[in-house]
């Protein structure tokens, strides 16, 4: 079926922060339809795409994510996600997604202790993702993060596993992509910025891309991942 | 009613930067002997159960669903009468 634009779906638990600007990149940049999914609703409004923005949901309380993803909107989400829905998880979202088993692995505290607040150079791995799509391999973009848990760990096993499948899509570099601890600012194995699931509709990043939109916002690299996610639509030539 | 006592603590293989601080200043303390600080929670909660193993089996399902990740995490816990 082919539709017009394609409708984001942003999801507002108490304490998400970045919903706003996930909601002006993909509608007033983008373009596309967006609407707010308020975390007691059991509606996802016939959105296309699932948006889990960044902030504090629940004040962080317990861990990250940890009380958000039993919010009642996350059990339709996790269908909508099991029944190959699109769903994108920004930072606390990424978060939430770990916390749901929607993603595997966990973010731990940062090893600096330090709230991590600027600019990164984050390299491409592929773009055989609707995620990364109309990005080339080995891309580097720059794109702000912003938080406290970003230390992106699992067991070596699954380690091993998203690797040889593929399913990191992001990790921190240089600003010429070599990879290294320096140029890892929260600890995460092997450098990991974000991840895909096993059936590739599911992304979590601890980067901000809607807050990349835009040249007046200091980048706007992170455009071409919602237009990849777009791409993924067949579009209706209007 | 019975009182569950959990303790959460992040498992041996990972490291805990908290505690490593938290070590340091303790040595800045000048107290030497102190070694391997571990940071956890502990958590607190009535449990309104017919026997202890059904609060013990309350207690585990909660620890298991939301009180610990156990990606990262282990936990232990006491259950007592009140």
């Amino acid at each position: 079926m082919s539709i017009s634009k394609v409708k984001f779906g942003v999801v507002v638990f108490p304490g998400s922060n970045c919903d706003h600007d996930a909601y002006h990149a993909t509608k007033h940049v983008l373009h596309q339809d967006a609407e707010f999914l308020w975390h007691k609703d059991t509606d996802l409004k016939n959105s296309d795409v699932i948006i889990l923005p960044g902030g504090f949901s629940y004040g962080d309380y317990l861990r990250t994510g940890a009380i958000a993803r039993f919010s009642p909107i996350m059990n339709e989400v996790i269908n909508f996600a099991n029944n190959g829905g699109v769903v994108i998880g920004i930072c606390n979202g990424f978060q939430v997604l770990c916390e749901s088993g929607l993603l595997p692995g966990v973010l731990m505290r940062n090893e600096s202790l330090l709230f991590a607040c600027k600019h990164v150079s984050v390299r491409v791995e592929h773009n055989d993702s609707r995620f990364t799509s109309k990005h080339k391999a080995g891309d580097i973009i720059s794109i702000p993060i912003a938080h406290g848990d970003g230390n992106y760990f699992a067991e070596p096993d699954i380690i091993l596993s998203l690797e040889e499948n593929q399913q990191i899509l992001f990790r921190y570099s240089d600003s010429n992509g070599k990879i290294s601890s320096e140029a890892n600012p929260n600890g995460s194995v092997n450098n990991i910025a974000g991840i895909m699931n096993k059936n590739r509709n599911v992304m979590g990043m601890m980067p901000h891309p809607e807050r990349a939109c835009e040249l007046e916002l200091g980048s706007s690299d992170g455009k071409k991942i919602f237009e990849s996610i777009i791409n993924s639509f067949v579009l209706q030539t209007v | 009613m019975y009182l569950s006592t959990i303790t959460i603590s992040l498992r041996p293989s990972i490291l805990d930067v908290q505690g490593k601080a938290v070590e340091l200043g303790i040595h800045t303390l000048g107290l030497s002997a102190v070694s391997n600080v571990r940071i956890g929670k502990s958590i607190h909660m009535n449990v309104e159960a017919s026997s202890e193993d059904e609060a013990k089996r309350i207690t585990e399902e909660a620890c298991k669903k939301l009180l610990a990740n156990t990606v990262m995490e282990d936990f232990s816990f006491t259950v007592k009468k009140v």
